[in-house]
């Protein structure tokens, strides 16, 4: 086992808020013989809450969590940049970190000399840089301007420029945050590849991303963090499948408070008009309306006369509990809760689901799938199950209507209830149909180990 | 503290860069370049000259030629006041540097105060040129103490820089207190007048450090005779020690709180 390059013990990084002082000038703190009271702070929080973890050498650790979860102050913790209020950090053989790129560039002056001043910063010598200058420059692809003043590069060399010096300091460990959004498809190949040398040499990896696919196809180990505390350590795809679960969580929460919002909005509507809406204008309406093209920006809200009333609509999951999230392939089922203020003699229920874009990817009513309506009065539940949630991922918005016959319209909820669909695929679309790939002749294709997204469709498709 | 001073000369390349870097920048662009650092001082000579020759001339015999009496005066004073104004606002200007990259923070008034110092450098042969020009009598005995009183000067200014710096962050105030103060202190220090034409006053003029540098600087290389006020250098010296290892100290307190703050 060999020794840790990265260790924390017990940090603790609390946060001073400087904000409220009792003085207001710099006059009354040296009067009252303050000033280095009045420095120390009024208000404290903490990033990171009693963190500890080793990274051993050689290693690629990542860590996850979401914004404000303490990644970034770990991060500088860890490069030294901010020190630890308790605890502490250590960390064996040179650092360089990847927090911002380019930090300390002038833009007057041409990009070869930022690069021997920053590499400078970064810890090398003027002699170590006039080696690696060539591979640097040749890295960044800025060959043809690397003589031109720095403030006439556009956002995309800059970053590349102070990636290519950091990454040439040939650290020991190598701090990683959020920083692959860097230049096009190409160099974030080029990067992923210069990290994957970095592991065959031994170096250690911090990376810090949200980026779950890294994690998982990097990474050793990682750590997730939750309000700067640690949730879970250990095997990356595990620690991946925790976190997920958790966004999951948090997200159904979101939606939940999304709808009941929505519903509070509906029960505002005041009461029905008392004037029937002639049956031709509806339907023209409710044609136009068929597919309006931004659904968040269509008007989502509840009409009709309310002579049929739809009290409660309730998605469920296939454990028949209520959800908002469901797994691509899922069984979901819609139950609407509906009464009858006074008898009507015909009664059709309709649903349509649309996606953010507003397509409606599916819609239908018992009419046209031939149920013969009846006449109702009293109480009811009208229950459409769906045996395979086949949509890609995505947010999904859900129209539920309740009309007669001719299309006069009882209670229309147009947009109101929405839900998530996710999957580890990353298809795209409307539809996912079930499917399989079969391959003859010379062909033998396998599932690659390596790859999440194969996994994914074994989760999502057990019986397969 | 000392082992964050130990630490300092192994950021010797790292000054020197970025001092080049800022005497580099500063010129970029414009036509005449570094010319501008011989141009910047003469234009201010040609300017004082008029003004106490044509406008208000001055008649104290002592001080004559009077626009070379001053720019002994002008020129250290330009350093002074120069750095500190930058140094006390590099912590923040640079703050990309400070919360982004590992990076010791007492670099940057240091290298304020040395930039300056480089354009002090580059003004010397002007002001040389005009005392051979007027045959200002210079002995090698006297112009020995130069290169001294230029370091006390030095370490004068890095200690007020260094307090500056790190209280600025805190204080964003000191930064428009320092314009006023420095105005101020320009004329409560012997360089527009002689310190003779003030002798009911020296009282006071005594207990400002500065009216020793600059009386220093036009003792070598203005008056005639041997320097006479080296006391007083030592004793300013002695002192600039204390404030440097002052400033030092609390630049090392508040360190940790630059990140935050800035």
């Amino acid at each position: 086992m060999p020794s840790p390059a990265i260790e924390l013990a017990n940090v603790t990084k609390v946060y001073r808020r400087y904000g409220a002082r009792n003085f207001s000038t710099l006059k009354s703190a040296l009067l009252n013989r303050s000033v280095l009271r009045d420095l120390r702070p009024s208000e404290s929080f903490s990033a990171v809450k009693d963190l500890s973890f080793a990274v051993p050498t050689g290693s690629t650790f990542g860590v996850m969590g979401r914004n404000g979860s303490g990644k970034s102050t770990a991060l500088k913790l860890v490069a030294g940049i901010t020190k630890p209020t308790s605890g502490t950090v250590s960390v064996n053989g040179r650092i360089s970190a990847l927090i911002e790129l380019g930090a300390g560039f002038h833009p007057e002056i041409s990009g070869r000399e930022n690069v021997f001043i920053n590499g400078i910063m970064l810890g090398l010598t003027r002699r170590e840089i006039s080696r690696r200058f060539d591979e640097i420059v040749d890295f960044a692809e800025m060959a043809d301007f690397i003589d031109a003043p720095v403030k006439t590069y556009s956002s995309g060399m800059y970053m590349r420029l102070g990636f290519a010096v950091a990454i040439h300091v040939d650290p020991d460990v190598l701090l990683v945050d959020e920083v692959l959004a860097v230049g096009d498809e190409g160099f974030t190949h080029k990067c992923l590849d210069k990290f994957a040398e970095f592991k065959r040499r031994g170096r250690t990896v911090l990376l810090v991303t949200h980026s779950l696919d890294l994690i998982e196809k990097f990474c050793d180990e990682a750590i997730w963090l939750d309000a700067g505390e640690k949730k879970a350590e250990g095997d990356p795809k595990r620690v991946v499948g925790a976190y997920l679960a958790a966004v999951e969580k948090s997200e159904e929460a979101h939606l939940a408070a999304t709808d009941a919002r929505a519903r509070e909005s509906v029960a505002e509507v005041g009461p029905a008009p008392q004037e029937p809406v002639p049956a031709q204008e509806v339907a023209e309406t409710a044609a136009a309306d068929s597919g309006p093209s931004d659904m968040f920006q269509a008007d989502a809200g509840r009409w009709g006369s309310r002579e049929v009333e739809i009290t409660g609509v309730e998605l469920c999951g296939p454990d028949g509990s209520p959800a908002h999230v469901f797994q691509s392939g899922d069984a979901m089922s819609v139950r609407m809760r509906v009464s009858a203020t006074r008898p009507v003699e015909d009664c059709v229920f309709g649903i349509g689901i649309f996606n953010v874009e507003g397509v409606c990817c599916y819609g239908t009513n018992t009419q046209l799938e031939g149920f013969a309506s009846q006449p109702f009065s009293g109480e009811g539940e009208v229950c459409f199950d769906i045996e395979r949630l086949d949509l890609v991922p995505g947010t999904y918005k859900l129209d539920v209507a309740a009309h007669n016959e001719d299309g006069y319209q009882f209670d229309y909820h147009r947009l109101l209830y929405s839900f998530r669909v996710k999957s580890r695929l990353h298809d795209t679309g409307i539809y996912r149909p079930r499917h399989a790939w079969r391959f003859s002749g010379a062909l033998s294709v396998t599932k690659s180990s390596t790859s999440f997204a194969y996994d994914g469709v074994d989760t999502d498709e057990p019986e397969g | 503290m000392l082992a964050n001073l130990r630490q300092l000369p192994r950021y010797r390349g790292l000054i020197q860069t970025l001092v080049v870097r800022e005497l580099k920048a500063r010129y970029r662009g414009s036509v005449l370049g570094y010319l501008w650092s011989f141009i910047n001082p003469l234009l201010l000579l040609l300017i004082y000259s008029f003004v106490f020759t044509v406008v208000i001339p001055n008649r104290d015999e002592r001080a004559q030629p009077y626009a070379l009496f001053m720019f002994c005066g002008i020129l250290p004073w330009t350093w002074f006041s120069a750095s500190l104004s930058e140094a006390s606002n590099s912590l923040i200007a640079n703050g990309n540097l400070i919360k982004k990259v590992l990076f010791p923070a007492e670099v940057l008034p240091i290298v304020s105060v040395l930039a300056n110092m480089v354009h002090f450098f580059l003004g010397l042969p002007i002001l040389a040129f005009f005392l051979i020009w007027y045959q200002k009598p210079i002995h090698a005995s006297e112009l020995i103490w130069f290169p001294v009183v230029v370091f006390v000067q030095l370490l004068f200014t890095t200690g007020l820089a260094l307090i500056l710096a790190a209280l600025t962050v805190h204080f964003r105030d000191i930064k428009d207190i320092l314009a006023n103060v420095l105005t101020l202190w320009f004329f409560a220090t012997p360089i527009i007048y002689t310190w003779m034409m003030m002798e009911q006053y020296m009282g006071y003029l005594n207990w400002n450090p500065f009216t020793h540098l600059a009386i220093s600087y036009q003792e070598i290389l203005f008056f005639d005779g041997p320097f006479g006020h080296w006391k007083w250098l030592l004793a300013i010296g002695a002192g600039s020690v204390v404030l440097c290892t002052v400033g030092y100290w609390l630049f090392d307190r508040l360190r940790d709180s630059f990140a935050e703050v800035v």
